[in-house]
């Protein structure tokens, strides 16, 4: 699937929960579900700096595709992080530097990704793009 | 007997009318707002000043001769005037006006710096100090060569004041500490703290960021040498705050910025400075926060802080009570003598992930560290979620924020 069929996905089926409470618990699910990191990766230089919770984010690439791993001591954060990773892991660096993320917004997360919000995400979406565009350059 | 009469005469639902923003929803429900340590909501009176101001005074202060602005700078310096009283300073012209808690911390750190620290001085802090209580003297310290002591605290947030007392000696030249801590609620026991800083000549400089909308302050009583605190933490707007310092060292002190306003002659030769509280008020001040501050105080005055204390503090009881009910919730900061605040922590859940829950729920908390980090380190924790109240919030607040700790615990455990 493209980065935007998954986008679509995700659409339609966060358009099946009728309040943030079905949302959010659905988030914390998947925070708690997905074992997003080898701990080998949960040092400081794989940190992104968010203000309250901590996100470490870690790119690999296999076959010409980025993959990215990551967690965060906050399970809504983690959660947050494995919606992004869903959409943007295991795609050419080319299609991520190039995604536009708009499911966000139309899942009714847009606030998680303001700049103000101290929870790392909006760095960490920098952040995978950034090792996207530079693996670009190197491959 | 008295007691009662005091909480009698206060009257929360009369004062909750006066504050439009409580009215109003967030997220679809009713907001809660028990964020009130980073900063109080504003009572009508306060918001009718702020458009009286630009509709009806308008105009620079201390300068014009014109009618609008005798009364702009009247209006300015009818605060100064309140704000001696309501600390009880000798002096009005002991009373500067800076832009808050930070400027004034800054002012003192560096002009007091300037005239009294040298190498191998020494400055006391606490380690429950707000990072603008701890980098402001840090810098000096660098700068100047002198050291930087931090008194610690024992496990319930209480300042060990044994090693308070083994720090003070003749190379002390100030010590500064925060009179109720903003991530702890404790209220420190600055009367004791002053006494001994002086029997070791050493002035001191009291943090009542969060201390002046809760309790009554008497600065001539404490013998406090500086007292800082913000506008906007005690009902009043932002961009205005205090610094009271005692006349002998504000004379004692070089200014801190240089300009306007700060002057009393100048020529290319050489300047001479203007009296206090002038020479540390360079500059346009913010006048419309200036003057609508006296407004802020007046609304503090008409409640009156006895009654406020009281009730504030039964309502912390309440709330702490209602809390350590919840299983798996502890709170940090356990001193004897607390205010305001509520630090607490739900055990396995990260304070983020609950202030988002509780943020859907329309009570606004502050979560995270609170800007004092090295005493979230001291707890070995990232941070807490802070419930702080002020003088409008109910039980009714409280038992929708413990409703919404449950849903969170339910949610994220
Ligand atoms: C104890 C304490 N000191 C200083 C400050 C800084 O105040 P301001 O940001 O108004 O300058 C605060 C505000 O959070 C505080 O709580």
């Amino acid at each position: 699937m493209t980065i935007n069929e998954i986008q679509d996905e995700l659409i339609d089926d966060f358009a099946f929960f009728d309040d943030w409470m079905a949302k959010y618990e659905y988030i914390i699910q998947l925070g708690k579900e997905l074992p997003l990191i080898d701990e080998q990766y949960k040092k400081d230089e794989y940190l992104i700096k968010g203000c309250q919770s901590k996100v470490w984010l870690h790119a690999d690439h296999q076959g010409g595709k980025v993959i990215f791993t990551a967690d965060s001591d906050a399970i809504i954060t983690k959660g947050l992080v494995g919606l992004m990773i869903k959409v943007l892991s295991n795609h050419t660096p080319r299609e991520i530097a190039n995604s536009e993320l708009y499911f966000i917004d139309q899942i009714g997360l847009k606030e998680h990704l303001s700049p103000t919000r101290a929870n790392g995400l909006l760095s960490m979406v920098k952040q995978m793009k950034l090792y996207a565009v530079a693996l670009n350059a190197k491959i | 007997m008295e007691r009662t009469a005091v909480l009698e005469r206060f009257d929360v639902r009369r004062i909750r009318k006066d504050f439009p923003i409580l009215t109003r929803t967030v997220n679809g429900k009713p907001l809660v707002y028990l964020d009130n340590g980073a900063t109080t909501q504003k009572p009508q009176q306060v918001i009718d000043a702020i458009v009286n101001y630009y509709t009806q005074l308008n105009s620079n202060v201390h300068r014009g001769v014109h009618h609008l602005s005798q009364l702009a700078t009247d209006a300015f310096e009818v605060t100064r005037r309140k704000l001696q009283p309501f600390i009880h300073a000798a002096h009005e012209h002991e009373i500067i006006l800076t832009k808050g808690t930070t400027e004034s911390i800054n002012l003192v750190a560096s002009c007091y710096g300037k005239a009294f620290i040298s190498a191998g001085d020494e400055i006391i802090i606490s380690a429950m100090e707000h990072h603008s209580n701890i980098v402001p003297w840090q810098i000096v310290c660098e700068e100047r060569g002198a050291l930087l002591k931090v008194v610690p605290i024992n496990d319930a947030g209480e300042l060990d004041m044994e090693m308070y007392r083994s720090m003070l000696n003749d190379r002390t030249r100030l010590v500064a500490i925060t009179y109720v801590s903003n991530a702890l609620g404790t209220i420190n026991p600055v009367k004791t703290i002053i006494e001994l800083a002086h029997a070791a000549g050493a002035p001191v400089l009291l943090d009542a960021a969060q201390a002046i909308q809760h309790l009554t302050i008497d600065v001539q009583e404490l013998d406090v040498d500086f007292l800082v605190f913000s506008g906007h933490k005690m009902y009043g707007p932002t961009g205005i705050g205090v610094l009271y310092g005692k006349e002998k060292w504000l004379n004692a002190m070089p200014p801190y910025q240089s300009g306007g306003e700060m002057i009393k002659e100048v020529t290319f030769a050489q300047t001479t400075y203007n009296e206090l509280p002038f020479k540390f008020e360079a500059g346009t001040p913010n006048i419309e926060a200036g003057i609508c501050l006296g407004h802020a105080i007046d609304y503090i005055n008409d409640i009156g802080m006895a009654a406020i204390a009281q009730y504030e503090h039964e309502l912390l009881d309440y709330t702490t009570q209602r809390l350590l009910d919840i299983p798996g919730l502890r709170i940090i900061g356990t001193a004897k003598e607390k205010s305001s605040v509520v630090s607490f922590l739900l055990d396995g859940a990260h304070p983020y992930d609950v202030g988002v829950i509780l943020d859907k729920l329309g009570v606004a908390v502050r979560t995270g560290h609170h800007c004092t980090q090295p005493l979230m380190d001291r707890y070995g924790i990232p941070g807490t979620v802070r419930a702080s109240i002020a003088m409008y919030n109910t039980k009714e607040d409280i038992d929708i924020l413990v409703a919404g700790v449950e849903k969170a615990a339910a949610m994220l455990l």
